[in-house]
Order: C-alpha cells, then sequence, then structure tokens
C-alpha cells in the first residue's frame, strides 16, 4: 500500500504549519514592505504633483511679475528720457543765454578798449604831430610854432566872412554892455608878447573897437588858438588834423572788429537753427 | 529499490513512524522558513533593498498576480494557502539536485495529504464566500440530476491532483535511479535537469489547479450559467494544459 495515513495525517499537519509558518514570517512582511514602499511612492508622486501645481503658479506669479516690472522699466525709462531732454533743453538755453549775455558783456568791454585806445592814440598823437610839426618848422623856416600858428589864426580871423563877423559882433555887444565880460583867447602854451599884441591888432580890425581880450593856458586845446565868446567860437588847432586821424584809425581799426561781430552773429543764428533741429 | 520515501523508515512505535517522507518535509520547512526568516529579518521599506529581499518580492508577486489573473479578486487573502502550495512542491523539486534527498511529494501519502488539503479548502473558500446553502446548491448545478456527478467530480479531482503529482515526481526519481544504474555521468545529469524542469511544471499545475479549483466555488457575482460555463470551460482548459504536459 502506498498510501500510508499516518503520514498522511502528519504531512496535513506539516503543511498547515508551513501555512502559518509562511503566512507569519514570509508573505506578511513582504507584502507589508511593498505596501509601505507602494504607499511612499503615491505619497511622493502626490507631494511631487503638489509641487509641480505651486511650482507652475509660481513660475507664473513670477512671469506676471517680471512682465509688470518690464512694463514699469520701460514706462519709467521713457519717463526719464523725457525729463533729461527737456533738462538738457532747458540746460542748453540756459547756456545760451549766459554765453549771449558774455559774448555782449565781452563785446562791451572790447568797444570800451577800443575807446580808450581811441583816446590814448588821440593824446598820442597829437602830441607826437605837435612836436614833429614844432621841429620841422624849426628846422624849416627858423621860425617858433607858436608864430606860425599866430599867424595861421590871424589868417582866419581876416577870412571870416561878413555874417561869422555880424554874429561875431552881435555877441559881443550884448557882453560889452551888460557885464564888460572880456574875449577868451585859450592856447596850450604861453604865447609870446609879439603875437598877442599881433591877435589883438588883428581882433580889433575885424570887429572896428576895443575889446578886453584874455589869454589864458589850456592844456586840452593842445597846439592850437580858440577864441571864444558866449557861445561864439572861433578856433585853429591840431586837433582838427587829429580828429581825421583818428577818424581813419577807428576806420582801419574798426573793419575787422565788424568782421568779427558779422561772424558770431552768424554763428549764434546757425547755433540755434541746429537747436531748433535738435 | 523504494517506490516511495515512505518506507525508509528512522524511527517507529506501534504507528508512529518517522519516515523519510516526514523528515524531508521537515528539511524543506525549515529551509523555507529559516530562509524567509532570515530575508525578512532586516526588510526595507524604501526603494534601496537587499538581491534576496527583491528575489522574495518577485515570487510573492508572481504567485498574486497568478492568482488574480486565475479570477480571484482578493490574492492576498488565498496567498497563504496556494503560495504555500507552490512554494513547497517547488522547492522540493529543485532540491531533488541535492544528493541523497528524497523529495517528499515522491510519496503518494504526501500528495494525498495535500489534496486532502485542496478538498477541504474549496468548500471552505466557497462557504466562507457563498454561505453554507449557497455553496451547497451548486453542487445541484445546472441541475439536481447533476448532484452525483459533482460530488464524483469533486472527489476524482482530488484523487487526480495527488496521484498526478505523486506519479511524476516518483517517476523522476525512479528514471534517475534507473539511469544511474545503466549510464552514469551524462544521462542522469541531463535526466536531473528534465526533472526539475518537470518538478516545476509539476508545482505549477498543482497551485493553479487548487486556485481554479476555489475561483469557480467562490464566484457568485456572475449568472448561473455563465458562471457554470465559466467554470467548466476553466478546468477544461487547465485540464488540456496539464494533459499536454504531461
Amino acid at each position: 500500500m502506498l498510501i500510508d495515513w499516518f503520514t498522511v495525517f502528519a504531512q496535513v499537519i506539516n503543511f498547515l504549519v508551513l501555512v502559518w509558518l509562511l503566512k507569519r514570517f514570509l508573505y506578511r512582511p513582504i507584502l507589508d514592505s511593498i505596501d509601505a514602499r507602494e504607499k511612499r511612492i503615491a505619497a511622493e508622486i502626490a507631494d511631487t504633483k503638489a509641487k509641480r501645481i505651486e511650482a507652475e503658479l509660481q513660475r507664473e506669479e513670477f512671469q506676471q511679475k517680471n512682465a509688470d516690472f518690464e512694463q514699469q522699466k520701460t514706462t519709467r525709462i521713457n519717463k526719464l528720457k523725457d525729463e533729461t531732454e527737456a533738462e538738457r533743453v532747458r540746460l542748453l538755453e540756459a547756456v545760451r543765454l549766459e554765453s549771449q549775455g558774455l559774448r555782449k558783456k565781452l563785446q562791451l568791454a572790447l568797444k570800451n578798449e577800443q575807446l580808450n585806445l581811441q583816446v590814448a592814440i588821440s593824446q598820442r598823437a597829437r602830441e607826437e604831430i605837435f612836436s614833429i610839426a614844432r621841429k620841422v618848422l624849426g628846422d624849416l623856416a627858423g621860425t617858433s610854432l607858436e608864430a606860425s600858428m599866430t599867424d595861421i589864426f590871424i589868417r582866419r580871423l581876416n577870412t571870416l566872412n561878413d555874417e561869422e563877423i555880424a554874429s561875431l559882433q552881435s555877441a559881443i555887444s550884448p557882453a560889452i554892455n551888460a557885464a564888460a565880460q572880456p574875449l577868451l583867447i585859450r592856447t596850450a602854451f604861453a604865447l609870446p608878447t609879439p603875437q598877442c599884441s599881433l591877435i589883438e591888432t588883428a581882433i580889433k580890425k575885424i570887429l572896428g573897437h576895443d575889446i578886453p581880450i584874455q589869454f589864458s593856458i589850456e592844456p586840452d586845446v593842445i597846439s592850437g588858438i580858440e577864441l571864444s565868446i558866449k557861445g561864439q567860437k572861433i578856433s585853429w588847432s591840431i586837433n582838427e588834423y587829429i580828429s581825421s586821424l583818428a577818424k581813419r584809425v577807428d576806420e582801419l581799426l574798426l573793419s575787422p572788429m565788424d568782421i568779427e561781430q558779422a561772424d558770431d552773429t552768424h554763428s549764434t543764428t546757425k547755433t540755434d537753427s541746429h537747436e531748433a533741429s535738435a | 529499490m523504494n517506490l516511495s520515501p515512505d518506507q525508509i523508515i528512522f524511527w517507529q512505535m506501534s504507528f508512529v513512524k518517522l519516515n523519510a517522507t516526514i523528515v524531508f518535509t521537515w528539511v524543506v520547512m525549515m529551509l523555507l522558513v529559516i530562509g524567509s526568516l532570515l530575508i525578512t529579518r532586516k526588510l526595507s521599506k524604501d526603494m534601496q533593498r537587499s538581491r534576496w529581499q527583491n528575489l522574495l518580492e518577485v515570487v510573492v508577486i508572481t504567485i498574486s498576480k497568478q492568482i488574480e489573473e486565475v479570477g480571484l479578486s482578493n490574492p492576498h487573502k488565498y496567498l497563504g494557502f496556494l503560495g504555500s502550495l507552490f512554494l513547497f512542491i517547488a522547492t522540493s523539486a529543485i532540491c531533488t539536485v541535492i544528493p541523497g534527498f528524497e523529495p517528499p511529494t515522491g510519496s503518494l501519502s504526501s500528495t494525498v495529504a495535500l489534496a486532502l488539503c485542496v478538498f477541504v479548502a474549496v468548500p471552505m473558500f466557497g462557504i466562507e464566500k457563498q454561505g453554507f446553502r449557497g455553496y451547497l446548491a451548486s453542487y445541484t448545478k445546472p441541475t439536481v440530476i447533476m448532484l452525483p456527478f459533482n460530488l464524483i467530480s469533486e472527489v476524482s479531482r482530488t484523487l487526480a491532483l495527488a496521484v498526478r503529482l505523486f506519479g511524476n515526481m516518483m517517476s523522476g526519481v525512479m528514471i534517475l535511479g534507473i539511469l544511474l544504474s545503466i549510464t552514469p555521468f551524462l544521462f542522469p545529469i541531463v535526466m536531473t535537469l528534465l526533472g526539475l524542469l518537470t518538478g516545476m511544471v509539476q508545482a505549477y499545475i498543482f497551485f493553479i489547479l487548487a486556485t481554479v479549483y476555489i475561483a469557480a466555488a467562490t464566484r457568485v457575482q456572475q449568472p448561473e450559467r455563465e458562471l457554470a460555463q465559466d467554470g467548466s470551460a476553466t478546468t477544461e482548459k487547465q485540464d488540456t494544459k496539464m494533459g499536454s504536459q504531461q
């Protein structure tokens, strides 16, 4: 008989024990560990999903923020540009005005300088001409400058036309009647006595009557003789020549300055037009 | 030559005896239990785990999937019984490569014991699922006339389970013994390999048939006709498969 019933019974027991032992030591721990791992993986996946959603949200938020920031930046940059441009225009205008003021000042200073120079030149020229004339006359004819000047003055008195004589007389007459004011002869230097008497004689001849004559020395009347009474004035001096010389010198001096002025005006206009186009 | 390890008796007192079947069963049990203990003692619940734990997980999950594929919706509940059946038979078959080892499944007493366990477990799971009356009623399906045939089928399939496993395992050992005495060295090795394959196939067949029987006994949701057809179809299919493998 191949079947031993005791063995059958023992094997049944053995098998049941084996089932219990394996359940206890194999299936349960293994299944528990698998379940734990699956739960953990599921939790991690869920966590990852949540984090991804959160990250997406944050990304969107940051993108929005970035866009806003860009917009703000652009707006501010544009505003700054406008402000800078306005400031630039304002500063340029201020500089232009200031430069204009400075140029005017400079022109004024130049003009003053020119005037001073003119005065100095004419003063110097008068003195020089006077000294040269004196020397030349002395060398050439042995006559003094004073004598020559007196001659010329007398000649001039003699060449007065009737109208001039009449006006002179009319000027003298009330003067004689009222305050007996003397006729004033002003010279830059002391006239020698013969010359004084020659002049007196000549005046008497023209006026036809005596009149007190007073000689005075005025340094202003450079190298000349001047007769004056009550607004009437007859004179001869080197001043006339000097004035003519000064005029010519002025013309000579002014001509390059005029060109400069013209240039300045031209450049200012150019700058203005340039700014306007900018 | 012994046909069965039952005949190798180490100790006996009246009808109580300690034969090779029981001793080698204990050896297999110890192998399984101590192996499980050693591996599951330090189980890792993280992603990193030992190779042995991985092996056990693969084995357990595969068995569980097989149970589920046959049609049992809650495989963890049946894993203890069905998984132990498979592991015991498979380990016994694998251990045949150890010289001097007598597979306990080569004893008809062992296979009968396992078949009896299945014979008892099927109605137990069936009653648990369908209730006592419901389960008994399933014997009268499709008609009452089928009751004796169903009962015979119940007994005969248990017998078939026992004899099939015993025949295959015993024949393997016997062929090996005979070949050893005729042509040593080469043929025994080939036949050992064949025996290993046969043993594994038998373990799978025994396990899958037990699963099918339990699945058939616990199906209640489907309409009766469909259930009957499905049950018979699956059984036939498995039988055909088994026959072709034999």
